[in-house]
């Protein structure tokens, strides 16, 4: 029995890691929500080169042909990292999409070579595109047919690196079939690995902060009601981690509940991931709540993220309804 | 959830869900009564006497020499085959790895083979009136008696599991007198019927006497029934303490078994009690949890790693999901919840079941001293005077 990354898995986790070590990610992100989108744009093209965007299309398209385990290690690192762009979009939603839409093999191969930043909605999840700045390509699912899209009124998000949209249909690419559940199961579970590890990167910056903060003559951190907030985010996060991790392997086997451990693990994350960005806020004081701060980063992001890709009200009743269904829960 | 059994893992798993579903005897009275203490042992018998009772032991000593991996494959399908719980677990998860690690070959001999069967079922003695959380402050006290080539034993432990039916106890006693906390404890292993020790059992909220006191008045214990070394009580101790905490005292099984019935549950009252809908599903979505991360444990041990603070997550994670799981469940019973026994809905094993989880947070360490264990020692914080986290 293994439960867990392979070597491999963990290098990769590693490059990207080195990679955005490199970056001051921070920078890209703010300059990217000023419509500033030239650093993002360079940014993204070093990760394609590192594979991300290649790593769900085919080889034959020029990809990888990795599996969701491989795309959730991704998600962590962009997560901690606090990586702006429509990524989900266009590393865990469309390459599944397109692989069940005849005729879509040169979006394919634009995809993995990170020519292709998409834009996409899926009209049973959200009224809208999560994500349409610096999208070469949008994308509207109806029911399984998958239409390109012009993108129509923009809004406001709470996480200033993303710009919400209306699409509309303008011309239809065909039907996705089965593919657009898998497509949008791929792009909750990516985005749970994302907030996951925002999630511990708060944690992270958190217990640093406290630990030179002084008050009342020493660090905050030597407070018990301090040290047990953080220990609670510390559970949470580390309990939602294996289920990212077995919804992605239950995705990669094709599995019976794999929607089921999808939904469970976008739930879980999603949760711990808010606390942690609560209580990073709380135990940083005022300081915590500027935008000039870099946790504000983090803190809208997962705050945005909470709802793409199904609310936790939609996961969780996904979530019941596989139980009730099944003859056996386990 | 897609685990990467081997052909051997998976022939054990389903050689002891065939056994343990044939065999189970459902619910039992509470191990923490007369009548209950009795049927318990009798499972424990039958249990191994299938080769059933102790999977991860030695062969020679009634185990099957069992892999982590197949120990927990072993405990989902127990709970899953709705067997009850063991009152040989103390026994089993506390004492015996230590026994197997520090004990001397006499030792494993005398007392393995009697508490795998039942036979013999160990009481845990760890905390005193002036020692709870803080367990260091240990005033229970070993004098050497040259003489008879023993030590006598004076003082009262308290919160005792399962003290009250069994029949041998274990636990830290203060041996040198001049040392401070952790120094100078050794850990004795003794009979609960030995000349001056008097048990007074204590009814828990659940109204069984599922723990009790013990009283020591020149009680002797002969060098044979030191475990580890003179003075050495701490260290020896703090081996059954992590796997209190960690793997082995709370496996998945329960959990996930208890989560099934609470999806059940909701499927017979869900209508009627609508708001507790998420509840339902975030218990089930934790134990799912816990179960998946007990196999990254699992892993993680089998390549060679140790589970250190950690389990102190684990305990947390555990003991709260256990709370909260009863408590939507009686949320779902609606004016019911408060019944108990006959004519009670599933006999009041909801509210039964409630109350025992209701001492997890309380037990092993209470979760606030995990809480500063998990902030000290995993997230790094300073630890300043918030006590010492042992």
């Amino acid at each position: 029995m293994r439960f867990g990354t392979t070597e491999e898995q963990r290098d990769f986790a590693a490059a990207l890691h080195d990679l955005l070590q490199r970056v001051d990610v921070p920078t890209v992100a703010r300059a990217w929500a000023s419509d500033d989108t030239g650093p993002g744009e360079k940014l993204w093209g070093s990760l394609a080169e590192l594979g991300l965007p290649a790593l769900l299309v085919d080889e034959e398209h020029g990809g990888i042909g990795a599996g969701a385990v491989d795309l959730v290690v991704a998600f962590g690192v962009l997560g901690r990292h606090a990586v702006p762009g429509p990524w989900v979009e266009s590393a865990a939603f469309a390459p599944v999409l397109l692989r069940g839409v005849d005729g879509a093999g040169d979006l394919l191969s634009s995809l993995s070579e990170g020519r292709l930043r998409v834009a996409a909605a899926v009209e049973e999840l959200a009224p809208r595109a999560g994500d349409v700045r610096g999208a070469d390509l949008a994308l509207l699912v109806r029911g399984t047919e998958v239409h390109r899209a012009t993108v129509g009124a923009h809004y406001t998000s709470v996480d200033a690196t993303r710009t919400p949209a209306d699409l509309v249909p303008a011309a239809a690419l065909g039907d996705a079939g089965p593919e657009v559940a898998r497509a949008v199961d791929h792009a909750a579970l990516a985005t749970a690995a994302q907030v996951l590890g925002a999630g511990q990167r708060m944690l992270a910056d958190a217990v640093g902060y406290v630990c030179v903060r002084t008050q009342f003559g020493r660090p905050v951190g030597e407070f018990q009601a301090v040290k047990h907030l953080l220990a609670d985010v510390k559970v949470a996060l580390e309990f939602a981690a294996p289920l990212v991790h077995g919804a992605a392997l239950a995705l990669d086997a094709g599995a019976a509940d794999a929607t089921r451990a999808v939904s469970a693990a976008k739930v879980a994350a999603t949760d711990a991931a808010w606390l942690s960005a609560r209580t990073a806020l709380q135990v940083h004081g005022a300081v915590g709540y500027t935008l000039e701060h870099d946790l504000s980063l983090w803190f809208t992001k997962v705050r945005a993220l909470s709802s793409a890709w199904g609310t936790q009200d939609f996961h969780r009743r996904r979530v019941l309804d596989a139980l009730l269904s099944a003859a056996s829960a386990r | 959830m897609t685990l990467e059994l081997s052909a051997e893992e998976e022939a054990f798993r389903d050689e002891a869900r065939t056994w343990l579903r044939a065999n189970s005897p459902g619910r039992l009275p509470s191990m923490d009564s007369a009548e209950g203490a009795v049927a318990h042992r009798a499972w424990e018998a039958s249990l191994a006497a299938a080769g059933w009772s102790v999977v991860s032991w030695p062969v020679e000593y009634g185990g099957r020499g069992a892999s982590l991996t197949e120990w927990v494959l072993f405990e989902e399908e127990y709970y899953l085959a709705g067997c009850p719980t063991r009152i040989a677990q103390n026994g089993i998860s506390l004492l015996a790895p230590i026994i197997l690690e520090h004990g001397t070959p006499e030792q494993r001999q005398a007392y393995l083979s009697s508490m795998a069967d039942g036979s013999v079922v160990w009481a845990q003695a760890w905390s005193e009136p002036e020692a709870g959380s803080d367990l260091a402050g240990i005033r229970a006290r070993a004098e050497r008696d040259e003489d008879r080539g023993g030590w006598v034993l004076n003082g009262q432990k308290t919160w005792s599991s399962r003290a009250a039916f069994a029949d041998r106890g274990f636990g830290l006693f203060r041996s040198d007198p001049d040392a401070q906390r952790h120094a100078g404890l050794t850990y004795f292993l003794f009979p609960l019927d030995a000349d001056g020790i008097v048990v007074r059992p204590i009814e828990q909220l659940d109204g069984d006497a599922g723990f009790a006191e013990i009283f020591f008045s020149d009680v002797f214990v002969p060098d044979s029934d030191v475990l580890g070394g003179v003075g050495d009580g701490w260290r020896v101790a703090m081996s059954t303490a992590g796997n209190e905490r960690g793997l082995s005292l709370r496996s998945p099984g329960r959990f996930c078994a208890a989560a099934d019935r609470l999806v059940d549950l909701w499927r017979e009252r869900g209508e009627a009690v609508a708001s507790v809908r998420d509840a339902v599903v975030d218990a089930w979505i934790r134990a799912e949890a816990y179960r998946l991360y007990t196999w990254q444990t699992v892993t993680h041990v089998q390549a060679g790693g140790s589970v250190g603070a950690e389990g102190s997550l684990n305990k947390i994670f555990w003991s709260e999901l256990d709370v909260d799981l009863h408590e939507t469940a009686l949320e779902l019973l609606g004016a019911d919840q408060e019944l108990r026994g006959p004519g009670a809905p599933a006999e009041g094993s909801w509210v039964d079941d409630h109350l025992f989880a209701l001492a997890g947070p309380i037990y092993a360490g209470t979760n606030q001293i995990q809480r500063n264990i998990v902030a000290e020692r995993v997230l790094g914080l300073p630890r300043g005077d918030s006590g010492r986290a042992r």
